[in-house]
């Protein structure tokens, strides 16, 4: 098996970009990933695109094949196909377009992501977020994805296994990392206290512990190609990719606020990657909802998440930086999208060229991509060789 | 706007908490299954419908504020997993109570509700809701 390098990364920014379509949105991303990498449409094998509900946005499906003809690379007939995983959609396409690499089939794969939510008023927007749920058996019954977050939140305080604290404290680190990031969907700082205090949408949550309705794209270039792995002047190496599954539905799970799922994807990247927890610099968590964070801490980090969580541990200069990019919560939650930008924010931190919010010298990200609350779970090692 | 048999499909699961059990390991599953989680392909012709008491009690809640569409006149309601009696855990509302009263470990029992309707000309849905045991 060969080794799978990211020669380019691009991104649009995040937001509620009233001016850019679907399409719009998804060849810039794509055009800078194919500029940053030095290559050409003629260099590209195959394209993988994330998308997790286009057919309910924006009313499009065949959502690949739009991108390709939109971005004019439809005359070299690469093949175009999309990857829908829920909300985890953008680490599935990331770990099948690393998996085709890596086999041999392809060279090198362009994988993007793209996700227009605003064209729909909000109250439809988290209808189609809800999709990721049972539909007959959850939403049927009003059910909203939030709703069953705060299920977890509300069972896992119940048990004194955490303090509202220990997950309010996830959206604070994420807008302070956003703030320096040009491509945040948000760049306000916040405090915990306004994290508590603000509005409710399924109580204990309110909506600062929720991720926003985004728009946006991100895409990335994967190649074993060794020669354009010699010319690139700073390739970032995959070092592993794995997934894995939990039941679809919270009450079909024997513990409900576990994620068996991440664990299982975690262990599974670390031995694939041959390395160890401690030789992990960085993360990128799904921070969807705050508490997700913290169980997905947990199941990382053990019990002793739970007290990463009352230090400063979690910042970007600091033991265990998490979500540096700004994570889902502040960077913004284009859906099928949110996965390809956690690569693309390790890519730039291994490359050093992350800004002010720069991880010190750091040799390997795990960026955690999850469907739902735990139900698909894809883990990625990026790192420098 | 879905057709009718979407909801008559599973009309009698939702109208009298009827799950499976697995023939095999004996565990009672709901919603119903046609596979055993547990027994897999072992279990394949072995699923029996069995219908539920409705009693059960609060293993988690949430008043939800920023509710579905088809629900935005309930709101704040409450969604519930409750652990039944004989053992599944299930995703409802909980209704004819305040906010306030909802407890975990409170006792609550099924009962028949219109759920929802898909706007003014679509099917008018059933299903079970839960209400406080007094």
């Amino acid at each position: 098996m060969r080794d799978v390098y990211i020669l380019g990364v691009g991104t649009t920014k995040f937001g509620e970009l009233w001016d850019s379509s679907l399409r719009e949105l998804a060849s810039e991303a794509g055009l800078k990933a194919i500029m940053d990498a030095g290559i050409y449409a003629e260099d590209v094998d195959a394209l993988y695109g994330a998308n997790t509900s286009g057919g309910q946005f924006v009313d499009q499906e065949q959502i690949a094949a739009l991108i390709a003809d939109y971005s004019g690379i439809t005359e070299l007939n690469i093949p175009s196909i999309r990857i829908e995983a829920g909300s985890a959609s953008g680490g599935a396409a990331l770990m099948q377009a690393y998996l085709a690499v890596k086999s041999g089939q392809y060279n090198t794969v362009v994988v993007g992501g793209v996700e227009k939510m605003t064209d729909v008023p909000s109250e439809v927007a988290n209808e189609i977020i809800g999709g990721s749920l049972d539909a007959e058996w959850e939403t049927f019954f009003g059910a909203t994805e939030c709703s069953i977050a705060a299920l977890i939140a509300r069972r896992h305080e119940y048990e004194g296994s955490a303090k509202r604290e220990n997950y309010a404290v996830f959206p604070v680190i994420s807008h302070k990392h956003a703030s320096m990031n040009e491509t945040s969907h948000f760049r306000n700082a916040i405090k915990i206290e306004d994290v508590i205090n603000a509005s409710p949408v399924a109580e204990p949550l309110t909506v600062f512990d929720n991720a926003p309705i985004s728009d946006g794209a991100s895409a990335l270039v994967i190649s074993s190609d060794q020669k354009k792995i010699r010319e690139s002047p700073n390739p970032i190496r995959i070092k592993s990719s794995s997934a894995a599954n939990d039941f679809l539905s919270l009450h079909d799970r024997k513990k409900i606020d576990q994620f068996k799922a991440v664990a299982k994807s975690t262990k599974d990247a670390l031995r694939l990657a041959n390395l160890d927890l401690g030789k992990i610099d960085a993360f990128e968590l799904h921070d969807s909802y705050s508490i997700a964070t913290l169980i997905q801490v947990e199941e990382i980090f053990g019990k002793q998440g739970v007290r990463m969580t009352e230090g400063n541990d979690f910042y970007y200069n600091s033991s265990s930086p998490l979500n540096v990019s700004g994570g889902l919560k502040a960077h913004g939650n284009p859906l099928g999208t949110s996965g390809l930008y956690q690569a693309v924010e390790a890519t730039l931190q291994l490359r050093g060229k992350a800004g002010e919010r720069q991880v010190k010298d750091p040799r390997n990200f795990l960026i955690h991509n999850m469907g739902g609350l735990g139900t698909t779970s894809v883990s990625t090692i990026i790192g420098v060789d | 706007m879905s057709e009718v048999p979407r909801f008559w499909r599973e009309s009698r699961h939702r109208y009298r908490l009827v799950g499976t059990r697995c023939g095999k390991c004996d565990t009672l599953y709901f919603p119903p299954r046609v596979i055993c989680p547990s027994c897999r392909r072992e279990s394949v012709g072995a699923m029996r419908e069995e219908e539920m008491s409705g009693e059960g009690e609060i293993y988690s809640f949430t008043v939800v504020h920023d509710g579905l569409e088809q629900f935005k006149m309930q709101v704040p309601y409450v969604i519930a997993l409750i652990r039944m009696k004989e053992g599944p855990f299930v995703t409802g509302q909980i209704v004819d109570c305040s906010p306030g009263e909802v407890k975990i470990g409170t006792k609550v029992s099924a009962t028949l509700r219109k759920v929802r309707t898909e706007g003014k000309e679509g099917i008018i849905q059933y299903g079970y809701k839960f209400t406080i045991t007094h």
